[in-house]
């Protein structure tokens, strides 16, 4: 199935307003109190399954996007990859919270994830990937994930992460080696910590890395999604601690 | 990009085998000459960034008058063959130091055969000691002939390991000529004096070699 | 020629000095045997090995001002011991490169990286893939070449890093190398193919443990190696 939902949140009265919310199966999208949940209506993605989100931040906006719960990426019937595309766009002064839940790689699954985050000067991004691979005792099928992180149509960050059977090297001591699951945060935006974090900051296993551009990135690897979250939460933690305004 | 020739100093290579007191050498030398020079060390050490912690608790130099370079186990390579990550060094040095009137860089231990290129250095000691052995002048090899200065340490062994100090004298004349031999005991409060004059000379003479680079101060009085 | 001159080991540009990660992924324990240096050698390739050969054969096409493939490599860059450690190599390969094949390529190269007047102590210098596809252009070699030569060098480095660092047999280590000819030789085409299209598409895969492993050795007191 090919399907494209949206998310635009803008600034009324001092307060952010969903003004826009298109959702598509499976991708349902549910306002709450603590932000915009995606809930999944449907298994999958499932092999052919083309899923689009389209996120807009407007100017002064806060939008913070989670999920109901993991994805599980599974083979289809032959028909191809699946691929889940999130284009998100952060206008100046607009802060987007992208913290869904992990991307489970599936057995035999051929999944393919692309992250496009543009941001304008001044905007803030908090943007978490988790990727675990396979369920419990499965080899895990393929998965690529790529995020393109730009800040004023100047890369920030491009990096692709590629698993599972047919990719060389992968589970060897130079990608991931044996971890069962792997994650980033990337957070980028005025008046969030610049770094230079020291390389034990988390533990010998993750790490936070000062960007080149402005903002930081924390990757991690861990044994399954529980230490991999802890690992993130306290990274979330040191990276977005304010800096007050001078 | 090379710095301006004007602020360029004389870089002078300090090597030998291991334990024969290169560092000491470099940390007595600082000592010596810190009030009248201004001076930055590259050392090789090999392992650890020790040699730079040693000269760091010798009080002699500040940190950041001191690099530590990497070799990939390999220090020969890095003062002959590939001199890039110690030029790098020598040149960060006397681009933040400037004007440096001295670089002493110290190779990590090596063999008789290790020299330092002419592209790193102008001038170069080699460090021997006696519990070597008092052979080790006459087996020559491309440092013992061809250093600028070849060093003799711990001429206050010689008694204890049976050493004989006239024989390493002949037999390094005989294998360098009239080129300079300073026979010391780097342990001694003064021990590097003669060759901390040794040096000064050199300045004045690759000075007036080299017109472009400017006059280093006065000996003190 | 010039590509053999400029792949060889014994170019005179800072390479032996540096194990892409290998010392540490030995002091680890996650490299001890010739079976982990061979996963360790393909994902290296698979991952800093292709990202790089794809910046330095776009770099050696010319069509791309120095500033825009400078921040392509930045962004592939996650980690900033890395970052440091590319423009360290690819200044001192420039310096090397500019003397043997002297003329506006690498001129105006150096110059983009030349730092400004009272700017920052560190002097900047261009990421060494970047470097590396300038020399490539300067000795009149295509970008399919550059990006042989940084596939090359992205897994001749750590493998003979391995050998001085845990005593392999270096002629076992070699048979792995001619093992991995034809691998080289597929990156190296993936690479030069990506180069012909935008700079946004260049490959990008990263490698988690090598930037973890480059973090850890920017802060050890134990090296060998300067990465």
């Amino acid at each position: 199935m090919k399907t494209r939902s949206r998310i635009g949140a803008s600034l009324a009265g001092g307060r952010t307003r969903l003004d826009c919310i298109r959702s598509c199966a499976p991708i349902h999208v549910r306002q709450t109190p603590d932000g915009v949940y995606l809930v999944g209506g449907a298994a999958g993605p499932l092999g052919g399954d083309d899923l689009l989100l389209e996120i807009e931040v407007a100017s002064g906006a806060t939008l913070v996007v989670r999920s109901a719960a993991a994805s599980l990426a599974l083979p289809g019937s032959g028909r191809g990859p699946s691929t889940v595309t999130v284009h998100a766009r952060v206008a100046p002064g607009g802060t987007l919270h992208w913290l869904p839940e992990p991307v489970i790689a599936g057995g035999g699954c051929d999944h393919r994830i692309f992250n496009r985050v543009d941001l304008a000067p001044g905007a803030t991004v908090v943007w978490r990937d988790e990727l675990v691979l396979g369920r419990r005792d499965e080899e895990p099928g393929r998965v690529e994930s790529r995020i393109d992180a730009t800040i004023a149509g100047r890369p920030l960050l491009r990096n692709l992460l590629t698993v599972g059977p047919g990719t060389p090297g992968w589970d060897g001591p130079a990608v991931i080696g044996n971890a069962g699951a792997a994650g980033s945060l990337l957070a980028a935006g005025p008046r969030l910590p610049a770094g230079p974090f020291p390389a034990t900051a988390l533990s010998g296993s993750a790490s936070i890395l000062a960007l080149a551009g402005p903002g930081a990135l924390a990757c991690a690897l861990a044994p399954d999604s529980l230490e991999l979250r802890r690992l993130l939460d306290r990274a979330l933690e040191m990276m977005t601690s304010p800096v007050p305004e001078a | 990009m090379p710095p301006d020739p004007e602020r360029r100093a004389l870089r002078v290579g300090v090597g030998g085998p291991v334990g024969s007191g290169k560092t000491a050498l470099v940390a007595a030398l600082c000592r010596e000459l810190s009030e009248r020079l201004n001076i930055g060390v590259v050392t090789n050490d090999i392992y650890t960034t020790e040699d730079a912690d040693f000269l760091r608790r010798q009080g002699v130099l500040g940190d950041e008058r001191i690099r530590a370079v990497q070799t990939g186990c390999c220090p020969h390579t890095a003062i002959r063959d590939d001199i890039s990550e110690n030029l790098e060094a020598v040149e960060e040095l006397e681009a933040s130091l400037a004007p440096l009137d001295l670089v002493l860089l110290e190779s990590g231990g090596d063999n008789l055969t290790a020299t330092f290129s002419h592209g790193l250095v102008d001038r170069q000691i080699f460090v021997l000691d006696v519990s070597g052995g008092d052979k080790v002048p006459r087996k020559g090899g491309p440092s013992v002939t061809s250093a600028d200065l070849l060093v003799i340490n711990k001429v206050d062994l010689a008694p204890m390991v049976g050493a004989d100090l006239e024989v390493m004298r002949r037999d390094s004349v005989a294998q360098r000529g009239d080129r300079a031999m300073i026979f010391c005991s780097l342990r001694e409060s003064d021990g590097a004096g003669a060759i901390g004059d040794w040096i000064l000379s050199e300045i004045q003479s690759w000075a007036a070699a080299n017109p472009v680079t400017k006059v280093i101060p006065a000996p003190k009085a | 020629m010039n590509l053999l001159l400029l792949a060889d080991g014994r170019f005179p540009a800072g390479g032996h000095a540096h194990s892409g990660g290998m010392e540490t992924a030995v002091a680890v324990g996650a490299v001890i045997d010739l079976k982990t240096l061979t996963a360790f050698l393909a994902g290296r390739l698979a991952t800093a090995g292709l990202s790089a050969a794809g910046l330095a054969a776009a770099s050696c096409t010319l069509l791309h001002p120095w500033e825009a493939l400078d921040a392509e490599a930045d962004a592939r860059t996650p980690s900033p011991a890395l970052r440091q450690v590319s423009r360290r190599q690819g200044r001192q390969l420039i310096r090397t490169a500019r003397t043997l094949w002297p003329g506006s390529i690498l001129d105006g190269l150096a110059s983009f990286t030349a730092p400004a007047p009272g700017a920052a102590a560190t002097p900047a210098g261009p990421h060494h893939p970047v470097a590396l596809g300038a020399a490539a252009a300067a000795a009149g070699l295509e970008p399919l070449d550059a990006a042989r030569a940084t596939a090359f060098n992205a897994v001749t480095g750590p493998a003979s890093a391995a050998v001085r660092l845990l005593g392999l047999d270096p002629v076992n280590v070699h048979r792995l190398l001619a093992q991995m000819a034809a691998a080289m030789d597929d990156t190296a085409h993936l690479a030069a193919e990506a180069a012909s299209g935008p700079l946004s598409g260049l490959p990008c895969p990263g490698s988690v443990l090598l930037d973890l492993y480059a973090q850890q050795h920017a802060e050890s007191e134990m090296r060998l190696f300067a990465s």
